[in-house]
């Protein structure tokens, strides 16, 4: 039986009379690598606050290695916690920085090097640990807030948007040595951030919040694949998912004049009700051409804008009076006014129920 | 070749950076008006300067913008030494080390502990921390003279009136509100994630403020010093209802000199002896100007 790392029952928490987190339960598995996701004020960066103890949870419990650590101080919960903004004691050295923590729990001297010398080999900052915050770079000073949780030795590190205050190319380098690190280490990660590909490619499993609430918990590719409501469909993805308004009638379903049969599609219990719905198709399973021949659904469409991308290229066009836009191959020559035939799969499209939102 | 490159360089039409003319209207009206103001306060202190310079028959002549004929530095002498106040014949000195000692642990105190509230009013909202804090800045609002009488009663009380360390005291009190919100505002301003990870790190309130917050406030406990060494400095008012003559600062001093009714009026000893007051508050601000600016920056920008 996997043991849990993290768990959290009934959390509540509020603000005044906003609730933030609403009743909020989930089981963190050992050495799991969680992703919270969602967008700014969903109650993601709350949550992991709640969990480090730095906010004082309304109502519920929370146990860290079965220990129950509601009312712990963040310094005795095992936890390691990384913040957007590095953080970093201005005034300390790097060594300083990661040996703060451990000077408070009265390591011993010897105990501290060992450990701040193991932090920085993992790091690779060795050359780094007499220089203050201010002489590095964004990258590394995000490293040394990396190590100040690893020099902690503990069980579960928490992660608040590491990566976004940095560029683009140093997001991706780093966010491969977070991987990394976890193949490592091992230990339990929690990590938040409204970046969805960090989101994918870090994740275990993915927790989508929204509100307060847990919208699907469950590894990327069902995320990415069956998104449990149309939030979730919509927020995950890039370009976004296209929805068709239109009816759901036994296996067909209807759109002005497009009909797309569902015998391949995999209706959920108790779904396929009829009435009306969403269809959502992502834009990269959409094909052109030669390849949309081999496609159950097929359809002429007429360019009307055109997003090279240098890998892909974005088309935007109307599909049975709608908008509909799909990704082609960047090596595509398009123009506007061009027809062209498309076909997709609807075994790998999404079907939601307009009056819930959830998935059928 | 070498014709073609010159021909390339020869842009028509303005280029480069756009040439700015001295004698704009702009600078006129600027530069006139920041004379004038600088005129309205330099011409008063040129006079104070250049007539405690001057002997007193030079003075009576009457010539109080001319630059003395003859230099004599006795009247800064007497104003410092001899000069008589009431039974007292010891000039200034006498009120400069009372309000040395009455300046230096009020400043001391009242810092340290407007620093703490901030700080613990900043980062550490406990329960009725905002009702505390209206309280603390309604005290900002509040007429002294309201306080005074009762003040006097409580300080007698203590058996501290006309002492010095009541003064103290007093001085303390009144400096916490506007201290405590110069200090509340900085410490908001300090990322509060370095709050978080100081906690997460194990440290506690004191090492919090001691280790972490201190050494990031250095601008901040600038201008603290400031405000309080001129405002306890230059305090007239305080001074002159809980002490005793033997107490006196130097402000109150310095009006028992200029104020005399008694003799003949020696303007020369009158402008050395202000000057001489003044001189403190201006010091500071010299050496401590440009982080003056800095902090108040830093302090006063977030609510």
């Amino acid at each position: 039986m996997a043991t849990s790392s993290v768990s959290i029952k009934h959390l509540d928490l509020n603000f005044g009379a906003t609730k933030v987190l609403k009743d909020l339960n989930l089981e963190i598995g050992q050495g799991e690598f969680l992703v919270l996701l969602g967008a700014s004020g969903c109650g993601k960066s709350t949550l992991l606050n709640c969990i480090a103890g730095l906010l004082e949870v309304s109502d519920g419990q929370i146990f860290i290695k079965d220990r129950n650590v509601t009312w712990e101080e963040p310094s005795n919960r095992g936890i390691g916690m990384v913040f957007q903004s590095y953080a970093l004691y201005p005034q300390m050295t790097v060594r300083g920085n990661l040996s703060f923590g451990l000077k408070n729990a009265r390591l011993p001297k010897d105990e501290i090097d060992r450990r701040v010398a193991r932090a920085a080999e993992i790091l690779q900052m060795e050359n780094l640990l007499d220089r203050r915050p201010a002489a590095l770079s964004g990258g590394q000073r995000q490293r040394v807030a990396i190590g100040r949780a690893l020099v902690r030795d503990v069980d579960v590190f928490l992660f608040d948007e590491p990566l976004s205050n940095l560029d683009a190319k140093l997001r991706a380098d780093l966010r491969v040595e977070i991987k990394r690190l976890h193949n490592q280490l091992k230990n339990t990660m929690v990590y938040v951030t409204h970046d969805q590909i960090e989101a994918m490619t870090l994740a275990d499993r993915i927790a989508i919040m929204k509100d307060g609430l847990i919208q699907q918990l469950a590894d990327p590719h069902t995320i990415y694949n069956k998104p449990a409501n149309k939030y979730v469909a919509d927020f995950i993805g890039s370009p976004a998912m296209n929805f068709f308004d239109g009816e759901l009638l036994g296996d067909t379903f209807t759109s002005g004049n497009l009909k797309v049969p569902l015998k391949a599609y995999e209706f959920t219990e108790g779904g396929a009700a009829g009435g009306k719905v969403w269809f959502g198709v992502r834009p990269e399973h959409v094909f052109i051409r030669d390849q949309a021949e081999a496609m159950p659904v097929t359809a002429e469409i007429e360019v009307e804008i055109f997003e090279p991308m240098g890998s892909d290229t974005l088309i935007y066009t109307t599909l049975a009076g709608q908008n509909f836009h799909f990704r082609v191959e960047g090596q595509e020559i398009v123009a506007v006014g061009d027809k062209m035939k498309i076909g997709f799969d609807p075994a790998r499209a999404s079907i939601f129920d307009q009056a819930t939102e959830q998935r059928v | 070749m070498s014709d073609a490159s010159v021909n390339l360089r020869a842009l028509d039409g303005p280029s480069g950076p756009k040439p700015k003319k001295m004698l704009s209207r702009r600078n006129i009206i600027l530069y006139g008006t920041l004379i004038m103001i600088a005129m309205y306060y330099l011409v008063p202190l040129y006079v104070m300067f250049m007539t405690s310079l001057k002997g007193m028959p030079e003075i009576r002549v009457g010539n109080i913008f001319a630059p003395p004929l003859e230099i004599t530095f006795e009247p800064w002498f007497k104003a410092w030494g001899t000069a008589c106040t009431g039974l007292n014949c010891d000039g200034l000195s006498r009120g400069f080390w009372n309000s040395v000692r009455i300046t230096v642990p009020s400043v001391i105190v009242s810092i340290a502990i407007a620093s703490i509230n901030g700080y613990a009013l900043a980062n550490w909202r406990f329960k009725g921390s905002n009702l505390f804090f209206s309280i603390l800045i309604f005290g900002a609002f509040i007429p002294y003279q309201v306080m005074i009488y009762p003040i006097v009663i409580m300080l007698r009380e203590m058996g501290l009136y006309t002492k010095l360390s009541g003064l103290v005291i007093v001085h303390s009190i009144f400096g916490m509100p506007i201290l405590t919100l110069l200090f509340r505002n900085y410490f908001t301003s300090l990322p509060e994630e370095l709050f978080k990870a100081a906690r997460v790190d194990g440290a506690g309130f004191w090492s919090i403020y001691f280790r972490i917050m201190l050494p990031m406030s250095l601008p901040i406990f600038v201008v603290a010093v400031i405000l309080q060494v001129t405002g306890i400095w230059n305090d007239f008012l305080f001074g002159v209802i809980y002490t005793k003559p033997d107490n006196y600062p130097m402000t109150v001093q310095l009006n028992n000199i200029v104020n005399s009714v008694q003799g003949i009026k020696e303007y020369n000893v009158n402008m050395a002896a202000t000057l001489l007051t003044g001189l403190v508050p201006l010091v500071i601000y010299f050496i401590s100007g440009k982080l003056f600016v800095r902090g108040i920056a830093a302090g006063a920008v977030k609510g």
